[in-house]
């Protein structure tokens, strides 16, 4: 029966295969995203270009924490691919890299890799893990240029001004001044999330003390914040029709043509909105998301997904220098061949082509002054708790307040500490 | 027929239509539209009839894999429900026909399957022991253990109606247990066994979770997840997610057709007694 | 009769074994995991820590109303639809065959696939129901995303594609009537709805006892068509007990999620088993 199901299998990839006799074969484990699935084939298609004894075959999994489970459970059986793709920062610590992942230090181009990125994909030994599969992106809010202009809007450079702003919209314009959408609950964190630059500016320490079980989303003032702003803008009654209904991919649409004036996402978006609604890509803009001081502001910084070898992998050489192709120039310019360039490259000697998206643009600027930019808590902190979606749900839909769901969420995360048998907690 | 009987039969007609085709038939325009007109998610008709478009999208997403999930759906589920429909009927006939102390345990036993959740990662650790992860075979087992007690519920209450006196009277022309089993009992089981047949196919065809947790791997694909690989790929393309909806109907409506008469008979011998 | 001989049990076996081996050894470990911290690499015994955190959880306490309001409803809806159902298609109505055959089909389509329809189909603003209750001059709900309406919003879907089952066992159960009964009450006069309430009511207990038990455990249960549909939301608000386990699985809480479980079998024993116990006496009494 296993053989039946391997030939029909063998018939049914037959039209990938590009086959030859004796050639090695990698697997490799993806999230189907479509850019995943884009940047991969090409990154994959381009080192057996070098190497024609090398093929891979890619295998999908869901997203989301769907997709967490099936790479935590497939590790701990010891069933993963020879590479995988994976987040970096919180989500990588709970699978327990320094006992289920082989440590990269050792391949080529291992230099190559800007340590802003390394840090997040490392263990207390020094072990690094991981090659970024792509540039790093900003969180913050995803705005329609053409409303600005025909509003005479600023991009708002406090809290304030982004609500004074909103509050014009509202009145001259028939778009919602705030898209939101929770059909896709993931959504629903990017305002408490992409705060995190503005908490760190006022609280250079939160990060550490939260780890140490000192600081508190509820009891510190500025990590509150996040929070707050979420209730005011859902009490201000900003969003969009049925934000409850709508969906990722409806709040794009909605940002780029221009029916709601702000979306507050990551930048990873701007392909999809590129793909969806082609046309009005230019239209499209992103700021930061402001805090309440003018002179201290800056972008919250997300790592990109990486590439991973588990330990016990069959074709470890293999799959290393594959890595090590993945750290170099000619692998970026590959990636922006195939889905674009989002935003800087986490590769030494990489640069942007003059010709990206406006929203890439607005971007890079915070990039290149020194201390306007913070990672997200995710990537300093090995806790993040699980409910915080379905938290900020509850306040954007005036269920629940900020400062309930803050305490909630200090609730949530002490479970994630204790499985990482974390001291002080 | 009655006046009255026309005039009502009318009315629920009319009634049972809105309520129970129309969902089926909104699932079954959204498959022929385009992914334009499918976002709007109305009744209308499309202005264009994508079937073979839309049909061959689905068919060839992802390297056929759809086509690779209705071969490993249909090996789990023959398989299951072949080991299950005797296994059950056998079980069911031995804890009716022989009443002892142990009778209450086992009944337990068995009530406990319908009612504890399975544990899933104790589960894939056995199975992964067993060397039974991530195979059909492992799968198919699975199956059999879930969901045997509902089966043996089913045919221990039909046993019940069958007389003693026939297996007696085989007993004493001298067959063998086995015999009276596979020839004489077997035989008057039809009615519940199509019934059993065809809930738990279904049920098996339609399990989503279980192969989720239990048969990880592209090769190891079922029809219901091929529906939940899409729901993500296909977010923006709701014609084709329905057009998925849709062709995962179908296996479960042919058997209804071949065996919707049996079903009511099954269903009055069995499931009533209880 | 020597039953023993006649009876054997090994017929038990071949199922019985693999039964015991897949579903009971699991279920028994279950209870070791669950007094331990448990993140698939390794285990460390922490007692009833695992409890105890659960039972902190702030929304067990809605998942656990959730869950028993879900089953009660469903069960209710469908044993009450399923039986006036089938009353009225076995009263020899013009296309009743037609109708039993579409009532009943929805019990055979994948949950899944009903769960992503539905969503749509309940869409507040271009879903179709409300699409054609505001035909009607009805502005309709917001059904999945009112936080007070989501989890029936659900049962409803659920009594929808449940109710054919419920019918198709209660017209097996009618058919066991005598037409004697009938007969004998109409000469005395009776009315349809005296006939109805207390000679078809009583007499078609068993089936009821079927049809409550049946869509009670799986009710309790229930899982792929919520989180098909709310994924437990908007917030917590639709959480049913197998939805809260299913996310301490997937934040990687196994030990938690295992304790979890069954708290959620005991939940399940306690309301059925006396059920089905007062069920059973009643039976005796009849």
């Amino acid at each position: 029966m296993k053989d039946l199901v391997k030939k029909l299998t063998v018939i049914a990839f037959a039209f990938s295969a590009v086959s030859a006799a004796s050639a090695v074969e990698l697997s490799i484990l993806i999230d189907n995203n479509p850019d995943t699935v884009a940047l991969t084939q090409a990154l994959t298609l381009a080192y057996s270009k070098k190497h024609p004894d090398v093929k891979f075959e890619m295998e999908l999994r869901p997203g989301g924490a769907e997709g967490d489970n099936i790479v935590k459970t497939r590790l701990a059986t010891g069933e993963m691919a020879d590479v995988f793709i994976y987040n970096s920062g919180s989500l990588l610590q709970a699978l327990r890299p320094s006992r289920t992942l082989e440590p990269i230090n050792d391949i080529a181009n291992f230099s190559n890799i800007l340590s802003s990125f390394t840090s997040t994909v490392s263990d207390k030994k020094g072990n690094v893990y991981a090659v970024p599969a792509q540039t790093a992106m900003g969180g913050g809010i995803l705005y329609n240029k053409r409303l600005y202009k025909e509003l005479g809007l600023k991009v708002p450079m406090t809290w304030k001004e982004f609500m004074a702003n909103c509050a014009i919209i509202a009145a001259k314009s028939k778009a919602a001044p705030i898209a939101q959408t929770y059909r896709d609950s993931w959504t629903s964190q990017l305002i408490v999330l992409a705060d995190y630059y503005n908490v760190q500016s006022e609280q250079p320490n939160f990060a550490d003390d939260y780890t140490n079980n000192k600081a508190k989303f509820a009891t510190t003032p500025s990590a509150l914040r996040g929070f707050e702003k979420l209730q005011q803008v859902s009490e201000a009654g900003y969003f969009n029709d049925y934000y409850g209904a709508a969906t990722y991919n409806d709040g794009l649409n909605m940002v780029a043509t221009g029916k709601a004036a702000h979306y507050p996402m990551l930048t990873f978006a701007i392909p999809a909105i590129n793909i969806n609604t082609p046309d009005q890509i230019n239209d499209v803009g992103f700021f930061a998301q402001p805090g309440d001081d003018a002179s201290k502001n800056g972008l919250t910084v997300w790592m990109p997904n990486a590439f991973y070898l588990p330990k016990e992998g069959d074709h470890k050489d293999i799959a290393k220098d594959f890595l090590s192709y993945v750290a170099t120039v000619d692998a970026c310019n590959t990636i922006t061949n195939a889905i674009g360039a989002n935003g800087p490259y986490l590769i030494k000697g990489c640069t942007l082509p003059d010709n990206v998206f406006p929203a890439v643009k607005d971007m890079l600027p915070y990039f290149q002054v020194e201390g306007r930019t913070a990672p997200a808590l995710e990537f300093l902190s090995p806790i993040k708790g699980p409910m915080l979606e379905q938290l900020t749900v509850e306040v954007g839909s005036s269920i629940r307040t900020a400062k309930s769901a803050a305490e909630l969420y200090d609730q949530d995360v002490e479970k994630q500490a204790k499985q990482l048998n974390l001291p002080n907690w | 027929m009655k006046r009255q009987q026309v005039i009502i039969g009318i009315v629920a007609l009319v009634l049972g239509v809105l309520l129970f085709a129309t969902p089926f038939m909104f699932i079954g325009i959204t498959a022929v539209k385009s992914a334009a007109e499918a976002s709007h998610l109305g009744l209308s008709l499309p202005s264009k009839w994508l079937f073979w478009e839309n049909f061959m999208a689905v068919i060839k997403a992802r390297n056929y894999m759809l086509l690779l999930a209705y071969f490993n759906s249909t090996v789990i589920t023959v398989g299951a429900i072949s080991l299950l429909a005797v296994s059950a009927a056998m079980i069911g006939y031995v804890i009716q026909r022989r009443p002892s102390k142990w009778n209450g345990f086992i009944y337990a036993l068995i009530l406990a399957g319908l009612m504890i959740p399975p544990a899933v990662v104790p589960t894939i650790w056995l199975l992964k022991e067993l060397h039974l992860f991530k195979t059909l075979h492992g799968m198919i087992l699975i199956q059999v253990a879930y969901g045997l007690s509902f089966s043996v519920l089913l045919f221990r209450s039909f046993i019940a109606s069958i007389p003693r006196d026939l297996d007696e009277a085989a007993i004493i022309d001298g067959a063998k247990p086995w015999q009276v089993f596979f020839k004489v009992i077997l035989p008057l089981l039809k009615p519940i066994t199509i019934t059993v047949v065809l809930v738990q196919s279904v049920t098996i065809f339609n399990d989503f979770t279980n192969p989720l947790y239990y048969l990880p791997g592209k090769d190891n694909v079922t029809v219901q997840l091929t529906l939940y690989n899409f729901q993500s790929q296909f977010s923006s393309q709701m014609n084709l997610l329905f057009m998925n909806i849709l062709l995962v109907t179908i296996p479960p409506l042919i058997m209804f057709i071949f065996f919707n008469k049996q079903i009511v008979k099954g269903m009055t011998a069995g499931a009533v007694k209880g | 009769m020597k039953s023993s001989r006649s009876y054997p049990y090994w017929f038990i076996l071949p199922s019985g074994l693999i039964y015991l081996v897949l579903f009971l050894v699991p279920t028994v470990t279950a209870f070791w995991f669950s007094l331990t911290q448990w993140d698939l690499f390794e285990t460390r015994f922490i007692g009833l820590e695992n409890y105890s955190q659960f039972f902190q959880e702030p929304f067990l306490i809605t998942g656990a109303v959730n869950t028993v309001v879900f089953g009660a409803v469903t069960s209710i809806a469908k044993s009450i639809l399923g039986l006036l159902l089938a009353v009225l298609l076995t009263s020899g109505l013009l296309g009743q065959s037609f109708l039993r055959t579409l009532i009943f089909f929805p019990v055979l389509v994948s949950t899944v696939g009903i769960g992503i329809a539905f969503t749509e189909i309940m869409h507040p603003a271009r879903g179709m129901i409300n699409v054609g209750l505001s035909y009607l001059g009805i502005h309709g709900p917001a059904w999945l995303i009112d936080p007070h309406l989501a989890l029936f919003s659900v049962a409803l879907v659920d009594v929808w594609k449940g109710v054919g089952l419920a019918t198709l066992i209660y017209i097996a159960g009618l058919a066991t009537i005598s037409s004697d009964y009938y007969e004998a009450a109409r000469i005395d006069g009776a009315t349809k709805l005296q006939m109805f309430f207390r000679i078809t009511v009583p007499l078609v207990r068993p089936a009821t006892v079927t049809v409550v038990t049946l869509s009670l455990i799986s009710g309790l249960r229930s899982f792929d068509l919520i989180w098909a549909m709310t994924k437990g939301g908007p917030g917590f608000s639709s959480d049913v007990l197998a939805s809260v386990i299913y996310k301490q699985y997937q934040a990687g809480f196994y030990g938690l999620s295992t304790a979890g479980n069954i708290i959620l079998f005991v939940l399940v024993a306690l309301i059925v088993v006396p059920l089905t116990y007062w069920f059973n006496r009643r039976e005796v009494d009849l």
